[in-house]
């Protein structure tokens, strides 16, 4: 019969993978990066592989990163994790608790004897995955921060010289650019959560949770709508969303979208989708970067930003063997020619001060104009309480609920301190959730 | 019906592959469901605590649960009333054609093979902000479509796609109720001299009602499942919660937030209400067989 | 004799028409679109007509792998089809052996086994995935064909379904079979299936498009684009990071998803209707 066919099937892909193990040892890899990115893993895996002959990573793209790390908690929870996984930032919290199930990178480097110093990596990169007692739990892979895209094109008809600086310049940009019809919408956001809450608390210098941020517990409640200064952006988003001098572009990515069409003058977005928003744009009009715009009544100069993207666990259950490769693996991973070769290629900041160096040394920030303006804002000053990222258990889960919330604030339901008032008391039930569920 | 007697092991082996898989795959995952419901557990499955029925307390306070139980209401009176009322209407047309009638049959139930997933899709790429027919079409009425913010637009949406899917399957069932219905009773209230509406509300209807009750139980039974893939395709639950259905949910406490005891809890109340519904169609049926 | 009225008949056939066309608009503005270029469709209003591409975006959906994926549409709508008929089959020859035990042998606990059996058809998958994924992955099974099928045939509709039909069977026939001397595999074989097929062919339509069309289960449990399906497939295309969606390919890709299902429609018709109206019963 033909399930009898589908059980010989899977038997045989089962075997298949386990006999691969043979002469060298595998180091299983899973990952989220999804096409060109996905390709871009796969050679520098490939390099890795062919620079020695005792250990083969073998990459597996595992989707997207939610869908990637249910599929780590699934294989962990059978006894069948990968060695390594990409999690992504909002993860941290979730894995940098699951004390059991992750080898944290100080200590596998320290058991393998591999030379290892955190203090290669920038600051606002190594503090994000530090833990409270100062020791680093995962490796930085693909980090960005937000910055602000705006249609050069669009600015020129509306007679704007230069990209705002301050929400208030936004603002007035924005409904100049609807009245005087050079495009039909001013500003939108692509991860809203992120941009307009998460880094406009960091860079602002307001505190987003307390306990900074949750990085000293697992205790930390949400703080952001006691913020006089984050309400009132919201509130003004809401109100520029009448006149659609902002309009709300969606959740995650989607508001990509209104700017890449030209209908939007300007996007608050990661500076990693420089790539796409070229590719899109080729033809249509010119762009340019700018940093994130900061709160001119909150703060006299802005803070650094924070950062997104993913990082790298270990995961627990293996042979000492697999180990000593991960770490050599990593080691070779961080290492300035691999790291600024992947920052030039995807638009990812480079992530430690060397491959920062040798891209700057090699000009291309010089031939990239747009490209240092991430870099440059993730690293002024040395980051607080409040800018050293987010770390809060559930924060996936959070995110939705603060995004549910910023649209009732957006569609006129609910003020904007009416909506995030109650997207902070949801989010907190999340945070006690969390913490009774670790609290073993 | 006689059966084979001296047969004492070979029944057992008949059944032995379904009782097998439905051990395995549905009474090991429904009881674990059950315990799950009860503990606080973390997502990597490291430790976990007995709550007894706080878990349940949590799902039954939170305002979102109730939300997300009206919105589903909601969506299956929209959805029933819709898909009904088309396929009534479509169904009493085709019944009265002489010709042509099997082809109008294949071209309106085919959409029945189309996946909500699809379906959803599709709508969306309709109702598109930059290239979308249906925008554009709105916006010469001087409507400004924007399901991401506008929340009875994006019901609308999911409405509307969910219509357009489950019409074919309400059509079937009426087309087949009307081809029951004896032509002698239409024809002896004609010969009485009832008008074609009057035969058609005091005949036709009451001779449907059986089927549209059971019909209205399935739409029920299909918004509260089906949709979830329709939903995922196109506003993922929002805007502010305004299309996450009861499973949309139970998926992202389950799956995003990785909250397995509530998660559990919200599948053992969803258990009790579908038994529930399970239990009125059957109940319905019951009497009908007696009929 | 109903009494026709040729307005109220050509009124009718325009309403009808009318639903027909309307009906189809969704998926006639797939076609259109899934035959014109990137550029077409990234400005303006959806084209109602084809475009200049011909099937070239078919083809390059079926011949490459598609970004972001890294397997070909051939790939998604061949494990879509191993998926539907491993439901389709699975589900049908496991509840046939069931119901066939149940109507034709006495054996003790045989109320409760059909009990057990029914139950499953108050619950469907959605309202216990937490943990069938959980149970799917202890076994191993999660990105297998074994492991998206399996959680799915463990419904008893079809059980259901073929115990009403085989105790409708005249009793005759078992006397016939008996006198025959006949056990009992050879009654299921020679008298049994041979009476069944038009019940077995409309279950098959149902079961088939039911698995075709799936997406919570297979969204989870396929977790590797090698054993993503067709209908999962579309998220991807249409969410891809930082790119405007491709359309053109999006509507393409549906296109492919919903013929194969809506050609088992049409061509089963009859068993499709008897399907539908026989399994909600």
């Amino acid at each position: 019969m033909r399930l009898h066919h589908l059980f010989c099937y899977a038997a045989l892909a089962t075997l298949s993978l386990s006999s691969s193990a043979q002469a060298a040892t595998t180091i299983t890899w899973w990952h989220a990066m999804e096409g060109v990115l996905g390709e871009k893993v796969n050679e520098i895996a490939d390099e890795f592989n062919a620079s020695q002959d005792e250990y083969v990573v073998k990459p597996v793209y595992k989707g997207s990163y939610s869908d990637n790390l249910t599929a780590t908690i699934a294989a962990f929870r059978a006894n069948q994790a990968p060695a390594i996984t990409q999690v992504f930032e909002v993860g941290t919290a979730t894995m940098m608790n699951a004390r059991g199930a992750i080898y944290p990178i100080h200590q596998l480097m320290e058991e393998t004897d591999t030379p290892f110093d955190p203090d290669a990596f920038l600051p606002a990169v190594k503090s994000y995955y530090t833990s409270s007692d100062g020791q680093m739990l995962s490796m930085p892979f693909n980090s960005s921060t937000p910055v602000l895209y705006y249609n050069k094109d669009a600015f020129r008809k509306a007679g704007i010289e230069t990209p705002p600086a301050t929400w208030k310049a936004v603002g007035e940009a924005a409904h100049k650019l609807v009245e005087s019809g050079a495009s039909e919408c001013g500003l939108t956001t692509a991860w809203p959560s992120w941009t307009q809450l998460e880094n406009f608390s960091a860079i602002d210098d307001l505190p987003f949770a307390t306990h900074a941020n949750g990085f000293d517990g697992t205790d930390a409640r949400l703080v952001f709508d006691k913020q006089e200064a984050t309400v009132a952006h919201i509130q003004n988003l809401a109100e520029w969303q009448k006149s659609h001098a902002f309009e709300y572009g969606g959740r995650a990515d989607s508001g990509t979208k209104r700017f890449q069409s030209g209908r939007c003058a300007m996007l608050t977005t990661s500076s990693a989708s420089r790539a796409g928003i070229q590719e899109a744009a080729k033809g249509k009009f010119t762009f340019g970067i700018a940093p994130l715009p900061y709160d001119a009544k909150a703060v006299n100069q802005p803070r650094n930003s924070i950062i997104g993207g993913a990082s790298l666990w270990v995961m627990r259950g293996h042979s000492d063997d697999v180990y000593r490769g991960v770490a050599k693996f990593l080691n070779f991973l961080s290492s300035p020619a691999i790291q600024a070769d992947w920052a030039s290629f995807t638009g990812y900041v480079p992530i430690t001060t060397a491959a920062y160096q040798r891209l700057k040394s090699q000009g291309f920030y010089a031939d990239n104009p747009g490209a240092s303006v991430a870099i440059d804002q993730l690293t002024r000053g040395t980051p607080d309480d409040n800018g050293r990222g987010v770390r809060l258990g559930n924060m996936p889960q959070i995110r939705n609920i603060i995004a549910e919330q910023l649209e009732k604030a957006f569609n006129g339901d609910e003020p904007a301190a009416e909506a995030l008032h109650e997207a902070a008391r949801r989010g907190n039930q999340e945070l006690a959730q969390f913490q009774q569920s670790v609290a073993h | 019906m006689t059966t084979f007697e001296r047969h004492r092991f070979t029944p057992w082996l008949l059944l032995a592959p379904q009782l097998a898989i439905v051990a395995v795959f549905f009474f090991w995952p429904a009881a674990e469901s059950l315990r799950q419901a009860f503990y606080v557990q973390d997502a990597f499955g490291l430790g976990e605590r007995f709550v007894g029925l706080a878990n349940f307390q949590r799902v039954m306070a939170s305002a979102e649960y109730w939300q997300a139980m009206g919105v589903t209401a909601l969506f299956s009176v929209l959805v029933a009333v819709g898909a009904m009322g088309l396929a009534l209407l479509l169904a009493v047309l085709a019944d009265r054609v002489m010709h042509g009638a099997r082809l109008y049959r294949i071209l309106l139930t085919w959409p029945y093979a189309i996946a909500p997933a699809v379906a959803g899709l599709l709508w969306m790429f309709m109702f598109d902000p930059v290239l979308g027919v249906l925008t554009h079409a709105l916006a010469g009425f001087g409507i400004h479509w924007d399901a991401q913010l506008n929340p009875g637009q994006a019901l609308l949406l999911v409405v509307i796609a969910s219509i357009w899917q489950q019409m074919s399957y309400n059509f079937v069932f009426f087309l087949a109720g009307l081809q029951m219905i004896p032509a002698s009773l239409l024809e002896a209230a004609a010969i009485d001299g009832a008008s074609p509406f009057r035969r058609f509300v005091g005949i036709t209807l009451p001779l449907l009602s059986p089927t549209a009750f059971f019909l209205l139980v399935m739409n029920s039974v299909y918004v509260l499942f089906e949709t979830f893939a329709t939903i995922d395709n196109t506003t993922l639950g929002g805007p502010g919660g305004a299309t996450r259905t009861l499973v949309y949910k139970l998926y992202e406490d389950g799956f995003v937030a990785r909250d397995l005891g509530s998660s559990s809890a919200q599948s053992v109340l969803l258990m009790v209400l579908v038994g529930a519904l399970t239990f009125v169609q059957f109940r319905y049926l019951e009497r009908r067989v007696q009929y | 004799m109903r009494y026709h009225r040729p307005h109220l008949d050509r009124l009718t056939h325009l309403l009808l028409l009318l639903g027909v066309i309307v009906f189809g608009l969704p998926l006639w503005l797939a076609l259109t679109a899934s035959t014109h270029s990137a550029g077409d469709l990234q400005s303006g209003i959806a084209p109602l007509w084809f475009g200049s591409e011909g099937l070239a975006n078919y083809w390059q959906l079926l011949s490459q792998p598609i970004a972001g994926l890294g397997v070909s549409a051939l790939r998604l709508l061949g494990n879509s089809l191993v998926m539907a008929l491993g439901i389709a089959i699975g589900k049908i020859a496991i509840s046939l052996l069931a119901a066939y035990a149940i109507v034709f042998f006495r054996f003790p606990c045989r109320t409760l086994c059909f009990w057990l059996i029914f139950i499953t058809l108050m619950l469907p998958v959605e309202v216990r995935i937490v943990p069938t994924y959980g149970v799917v992955a202890r076994f191993g099974l999660i990105d297998t064909y074994a492991g998206m099928i399996l959680p799915l045939i463990a419904s008893a509709t079809a059980t259901f379904l073929l115990r009403q039909s085989f105790m409708s069977l005249p009793q005759e026939l078992f006397e016939a079979a008996r006198l025959d001397g006949a056990g009992p595999l050879r009654f299921l074989k020679d008298f049994v299936l041979p009476l069944s097929k038009t019940n077995l062919a409309a279950l098959f339509v149902i079961m088939f498009i039911y698995g075709w069309n799936q997406y919570l289960w297979p969204l989870l449990a396929a977790n590797s684009p090698e054993h993503a399906t067709a209908v999962i497939s579309l998220k991807n295309l249409v969410q891809s990071t930082d790119t405007l969606p491709p359309w053109q390919l999006a509507t393409a890709m549906a296109v492919m998803t919903v013929l194969p299902p809506v050609a088992v429609i049409i061509a089963m018709q009859r068993f499709f209707v008897r399907g539908l109206t026989d399994t909600e019963k």
